[in-house]
């Protein structure tokens, strides 16, 4: 078996089609979009149509799409904005399981003298809308709450909460970057004011993402001295990544169905198959609803790396909520969020499906892992 | 992906004396778990003091697997004395090298072999005193940060973070990191002997006496009255705990927590626990 690749909540792959549109814009049609002449005049056209299909994909106007460097620069830009068009609201609220291009920048303000709200999650991985409610107050510039979360998949009822951030005048930023061309996005009757999407994670190209703005929102650019993206975002377009994400999105609309009637089965095969033959493995947030591609489940007594490094050998790719992993030393601050025992953390594996996984791929799981884990618990000090 | 070498691959795939041992001569054991690592090396000694056999457990990651197994290769035939002048370094020269970000998998190799060695000579174990903690988020002790300093020739704070671990979570402990490493650097320390302290248990041991304790004398309990308890860490004599089920909103949690949950754990385990609701 070649390549199984379950880490699509990482990246995912080029689709073909995307990659075609794509390649004319490296090639002859290099021209640069504000050009006054014929040939900017046919990159720019192209343009429209990316943006007319990303807003499609979500329900929005095609005024209201910008686009950014990546879903971190999205997100970035949504939170500065915020506190620049509300200055004399001191607060803002998010909740403890974001991705940390969400923390860093609360963190960044944090340290500036905004007061920060972290809302928790049970151990199912789902928020209190009540703590939501007290957390909340007119003095809150900004409420920012993910879509679903990159590590578990469980979805959060952004609505409920973006109605009572606008109740009190908030502005509402949502993290959409793991549902976007997973489940479905309607902004046409929404609550939120700011969403961040990026290509790579739903086939199209990398160095690229959306911040979709509400019309009637106000808004402060991040990169500033160029009138690009009306005045939203200074710098010449990255047209072949930006018409390679229009491709994704119009893509994608097909996708979302896909997604519930033949990804979530799969998803679901692999990991009642995975918890049935694995003695003390364990489902990490059982809520719902959740991605339909997600599944993180934690072996006790082994550590993540080594489960990742031997089903690498068996070229399965996945990815785990261990320290070893990351690159710093802490152990994934949602899986500790949601209580999960700090072993079982560092025993965590979570495998992302796509719209490209075949049976035959999960088959393949099913008969490598098991052996893995039993041959690390041979290994290990724990459990015996 | 880290850029292992190939002999830490090799050893990542196949790695040497993994398992248990029966009856071993001497037993040393490293590692915190709060970082998510833990080895514990066993030793068969002849009576002419040269080691014959050398098995390891390790709960860890790639560089940890492939460290412990190293390390028994490199005791093989050795005598005691010999074994006992083994350091980190040599562990990493035997692989070729670690990433940076892994010369704490060398560092908890060469700890549980002086845990060994101590044990092996009748000596009480490396005691912790909570007093000499530079790194709270880890438990890294300031003689083990010097230590690292003094063998590898550090000179960042972020070096004494690949080596120890020290300093990796909240940060607040990088100017004592610093300042160690300017006092390493100005002089040869001769610190005195530190004092005997208490002994304390291992941290596998801890945990293995706290889960074992939760689960046959805690865990039941509390059902019956439909709760439940989670261990979420430990960090010294700290316990952290998440009441479950009904626990969670009962009124009375404070008191399930010291009163039966603590002093449960202080009577089957240590008597210095301190057992804390951990923060969710």
């Amino acid at each position: 078996m070649s390549l199984v690749y379950l880490d699509n909540n990482a990246t995912t792959r080029v689709a073909d089609d995307v990659l075609e549109e794509m390649l004319p814009y490296y090639g002859d049609l290099y021209g640069n979009p504000s050009s006054m002449h014929f040939f900017g005049g046919q990159v720019s056209g192209k343009l429209t149509e990316a943006r007319e299909r990303v807003a499609s994909l979500i329900g929005a106007d095609a005024s209201e799409i910008t686009f950014t460097g990546c879903g971190s620069e999205s997100n970035n830009s949504s939170i500065r904005s915020a506190v620049e068009c509300l200055p004399d609201r001191k607060k803002i609220v998010t909740t403890r399981v974001e991705h940390p291009a969400i923390l860093g920048p609360y963190k960044y303000l944090e340290d500036r003298g905004w007061e920060v709200s972290y809302l928790s999650v049970n151990t199912n991985g789902e928020l209190d809308l009540n703590e939501v409610a007290e957390k909340i107050d007119d003095n809150t510039a900004l409420v920012s709450c993910m879509w679903a979360n990159n590590e578990t998949g469980i979805i959060f009822p952004i609505e409920e909460i973006g109605r009572l951030a606008k109740s009190h005048g908030a502005i509402f930023h949502c993290d959409a970057v793991q549902a976007a061309g997973k489940v479905p996005i309607d902004l046409s009757d929404s609550t939120i004011d700011y969403l961040s999407m990026s290509g790579h994670k739903f086939h199209g190209p990398k160095g690229v993402g959306v911040l979709y703005i509400r019309r009637g929102t106000p808004f402060a650019p991040y990169l500033i001295g160029g009138h690009q993206e009306q005045n939203r975002r200074a710098g010449t377009e990255n047209t072949a990544s930006i018409i390679g994400i229009g491709k994704a999105a119009d893509l994608a609309k097909g996708f979302v169905d896909v997604e519930t009637t033949q990804v979530a089965p799969l998803r679901d095969r692999l990991e009642q198959g995975l918890l049935d033959t694995c003695m003390d493995a364990h489902r990490n947030g059982i809520g719902e609803p959740r991605l339909p591609n997600t599944s993180s489940i934690a072996f006790d007594y082994i550590e993540g790396e080594s489960i990742l490094l031997a089903l690498s050998d068996a070229e399965i790719c996945g990815s785990s909520g261990s320290a070893c992993t990351s690159g710093s030393l802490e152990p994934s601050h949602v899986l500790r969020a949601l209580g999960v025992p700090f072993t079982r953390v560092h025993g965590s594996l979570r495998l992302s499906l796509s719209v490209y996984t075949k049976d035959e791929e999960i088959d393949h799981v099913l008969a490598e892992l098991p052996p893995i884990v039993e041959r690390l618990r041979a290994l290990s000090p724990f459990g015996h | 992906m880290w850029d292992y070498t190939d002999k830490v691959w090799d050893h990542i795939r196949n790695p040497r004396n993994a398992g248990q041992m029966d009856d071993p001569d001497a037993v040393g054991e490293a590692g915190s778990l709060a970082c998510g690592d833990a080895l514990r090396l066993m030793l068969k000694v002849s009576e002419d003091d040269r080691v014959t056999d050398a098995k390891y457990q390790t709960f860890g990651c790639g560089s940890a697997v492939a460290s412990g197994s190293a390390l028994t290769e490199m005791l093989m035939g050795k005598s005691v004395d010999e074994i006992a002048g083994i350091t980190n370094q040599d562990i990493v020269d035997f692989l070729g090298g670690l990433p940076d970000e892994k010369m704490h998998c060398s560092v908890m190799g060469a700890e549980a072999l002086e845990a060994a060695v101590a044990n092996y000579r009748g000596d009480p174990p490396p005691t912790v005193d909570e007093e000499e903690i530079v790194c709270k988020c880890f438990g890294i002790t300031e003689d083990k940060v010097r230590e690292a300093v003094r063998i590898n020739a550090l000179l960042t704070v972020e070096d004494v973070t690949h080596f120890t671990k020290a300093g990796g979570g909240c940060g607040k402990c990088h100017d004592d990191i610093l300042a160690i490493i300017d006092d390493e650097r100005k002089q040869e320390r001769t610190a005195p002997a530190p004092e005997p302290r208490k002994k304390r248990l291992s941290n596998i041991q801890l945990m293995k006496m706290i889960e074992e304790a939760i689960e046959k004398h805690i865990r039941p309990a509390l059902r019956m009255d439909g709760g439940d308890v989670d261990l979420i860490d430990i960090e010294g004599e700290n316990v952290f705990v998440a009441l479950r089920g009904r626990c969670a909103s009962c009124v009375a949690s404070g008191a399930t927590l010291k009163q039966f949950i603590q002093q449960k754990l202080r009577e089957l385990v240590d008597e210095s626990i301190v057992v804390e609701e951990a923060e969710e």
